[in-house]
């Protein structure tokens, strides 16, 4: 018998009391606690700030647990609430030259002003599973640095003393920055805009194609001038103050790709940039932002467009994952009226085709049928 | 943490509805134009619908009364969860009755019921952009409709028809408006193509995650693209619903049972209470008046 699809306002609140009981599991086990998150998931409560836009360590742990742990989904809860925010102002750009930095690694110089800071990296751990980390053994207090941390010039600065690396881009006098969570993306799009995208962009995406300028689609010849990691300070200019205001401070990852040039009708031959910036820590991503930046700087230093990561729209249309997750995944709802659309017409051709390729039989079956 | 996520009469802050308002003026003074808008984030994902929820947000208002289907379904669980977010963020009356709708929110369809004028029908796109899969570049695109060059769409059309003896486009079918922009009217089968054209009703189109929102004006010209010798058809159905014995109208095939049974029913199941309850009988209609609508759902 015909059961229709009725009902499912009861379906849709029975499976939502079921998602909540699996979310908490056994509940033996104490529940987690947002500050458990906040201190422990560091990273991944980073991520979650980084491409959901909104820097809220305690609303980015909340998201976390709410879409127990599926990243993707907790960066869909933050931007869903971040989208309903009012826009009080825009802070002045960040200084990152005046970090108060906690690691910072150059691969083109040796030494540097400043020096190199290993900070809290994997980078030289080896990766054996910790036994003793699960049975919660404690963790010594960390050495702390007696002097006064050094002026970190940036990398970009040192070489740009030479005449050697091009400038900071600049952007026309009139030119106001875009914000791609006001405004419709439209292409071709300036790098402000782009660096936007990129840096709310997937991470796992990003790395993909960045990987693949390093294996000769696009490639790039990067040197890591620079990477730091810390604190810098958010101003705002408020009118009625006649300083910027300090709102604060907010952790980020800066990577400065550096990337030889052979030099081009446009452009002479120099060091070119790609640049990365990226909430909280996570290098992996910065890295990646930088390469994708300057893959897709071809037709700025008239490059060749060969491959898929110096292609604008093939890298910032699917570069969103809250887009990307949607619309692949809107394909389990219901689609059986275009589907019924389809059904008639291939059952219509197949049955001109057997008319066409056994003219006899589609014959003797009339017969019968008369 | 409990008092500091509140939320607007419909969800969006006013100044993002008049942004919209003002994307929807624009596509309705540019009829099939597509225009791009600075869509937000929803609360649903993405493909769920997130362009249809915009436009329904930012033309609500308290009076209204709305009607949210999808598959032409009132009660597929999308158009339930649609439906009761309005009644929970703009808390305005919701219908099933196609006629007392002011608002009528679709995914896939447009109801048999025929629209009148001062109804709006709002139109849930995934993929605005009709020549999308002839040319995946915007840019590319955007230039092929100022400069009104569709040769391409009629190239494929007529590679259709040399290839299969006839136009296979059965759904998203491609139209022309008012004369100039060839505009893709949503994934609804073709067979609603004919309801678009001159329709008393304004049909607003919103697209999400592609950001974009066009719109056709009442009493606009909607023309299915087609050749003198190839003329545009709708689907046809064999049979009547099996439960409503309506003709003319849209089915959807019921499996119903593994051994090849199956029954087609009316698609719009507004439509086709509204038959049962005057009378009409299919073939396979229930002995009970009504067993279906009271049924709960296999869990």
């Amino acid at each position: 018998m015909y059961v229709a699809v009725k009902g499912g306002e009861a379906a849709i609140a029975n499976a939502h009391s079921l998602l909540a009981d699996r979310r908490r599991g056994d509940r033996s086990v104490p529940a987690l606690r947002l500050d458990q998150i906040v201190e422990q998931l560091a990273l991944g409560v980073d991520r979650v700030m980084s491409e959901g836009s909104l820097y809220d360590r305690e609303l980015a742990a909340l998201a976390i647990v709410q879409a127990r742990g599926d990243m993707i989904e907790a960066i869909f809860l933050v931007r869903a609430y971040r989208t309903t925010l009012p826009r009080f102002g825009y802070t002045k750009p960040i200084d990152t030259g005046a970090m108060l930095v906690e690691r910072r690694v150059s691969a083109t110089y040796k030494d540097l002003p400043g020096g190199q800071l290993l900070g809290p990296t994997f980078d030289y751990t080896h990766r054996l599973l910790d036994p003793e980390l699960a049975a919660g053994a404690g963790v010594a207090e960390p050495l702390r640095r007696e002097t006064e941390a050094q002026a970190m010039p940036r990398v970009s600065a040192i070489l740009a003393r030479e005449g050697l690396i091009e400038p900071d881009g600049q952007m026309p006098q009139d030119h106001v920055p875009g914000d791609i969570t006001r405004e419709p993306l439209e292409f071709p799009m300036a790098r402000d805009i782009r660096l936007q995208a990129l840096s709310r962009g997937d991470e796992g995406f990003l790395l993909a194609l960045g990987y693949s300028t390093q294996r000769g689609y696009a490639r790039n010849h990067p040197f890591v001038g620079e990477i730091r990691i810390g604190e810098v300070e958010l101003e705002l200019d408020v009118p009625e103050l006649p300083f910027a205001a300090p709102l604060g401070t907010v952790r980020v990852t800066e990577c400065q790709m550096v990337n030889q040039f052979k030099g081009s009708a446009k452009a002479p031959p120099q060091f070119t940039r790609g640049y990365g910036l990226v909430f909280g820590q996570s290098e992996r991503k910065a890295m990646a932002m930088a390469l994708c930046d300057r893959a897709l700087r071809a037709s700025e230093l008239g490059e060749d467009i060969i491959a898929a990561a110096q292609d604008e729209e093939f890298v910032i249309s699917h570069s969103d994952n809250v887009q990307a997750t949607g619309f692949v995944e809107h394909l389990k709802l219901p689609h059986y009226v275009d589907f019924q659309a389809e059904l008639d017409l291939v059952r219509r051709m197949r049955a001109e085709y057997e008319a066409r390729e056994n003219p006899a039989r589609v014959d003797e079956k009339r017969e019968a049928a008369e | 943490m409990t008092d500091i996520a509140t939320y607007n009469f419909a969800y969006l802050d006013e100044q993002t509805k008049r942004m919209i308002r003002r994307a929807i003026l624009k596509g309705i003074a540019i009829p099939g134009y597509q225009v791009p808008f600075a869509s937000r984030e929803m609360p649903m994902p993405y493909g769920w619908g997130t362009g249809g929820v915009q436009v329904t947000a930012s033309i609500i208002g308290p009076d209204d009364v709305l009607k949210v289907i999808d598959q032409g379904a009132d009660d597929t669980t999308n158009a339930v969860s649609i439906r009761a977010f309005f009644k929970k963020v703009a808390n305005v009356a919701v219908t099933t009755d196609t006629a007392s709708a002011t608002i009528i929110q679709t995914r896939h369809r447009i109801p048999e019921h025929p629209l009148t004028a001062g109804q709006v029908l709002v139109y849930q796109v995934p993929i605005p952009e009709p020549l999308r899969f002839l040319e995946p570049r915007e840019t590319e695109t955007r230039k092929m409709h100022a400069l009104e060059e569709y040769g391409l769409m009629h190239v494929k059309l007529y590679e259709d028809i040399a290839k299969h003896g006839r136009i296979a486009t059965t759904y998203a079918y491609p139209v022309k408006v008012e004369g100039r922009y060839v505009m893709d009217p949503s994934p609804t089968p073709k067979f609603d193509n004919p309801k678009m054209h001159r329709s008393p009703a304004l049909q607003l189109f919103g697209a999400g995650r592609e950001k974009r929102i066009y719109a056709v004006p009442p009493f606009t010209d909607v023309v299915s693209l087609d050749f003198e010798d190839h003329p545009f058809e709708v689907q046809t159905f064999d049979q009547p619903c099996a439960l409503c014995a309506a003709e003319n109208v849209y089915l959807d095939e019921v499996i119903l049972d593994d051994h090849g049974g199956h029954m087609f029913v009316c698609s719009d199941t507004d439509h086709c209470e509204k038959r049962r309850e005057e009378g009409h009988r299919g073939h396979l209609a229930p002995e009970i008046h009504l067993a279906s609508e009271k049924m709960e759902p296999a869990q």
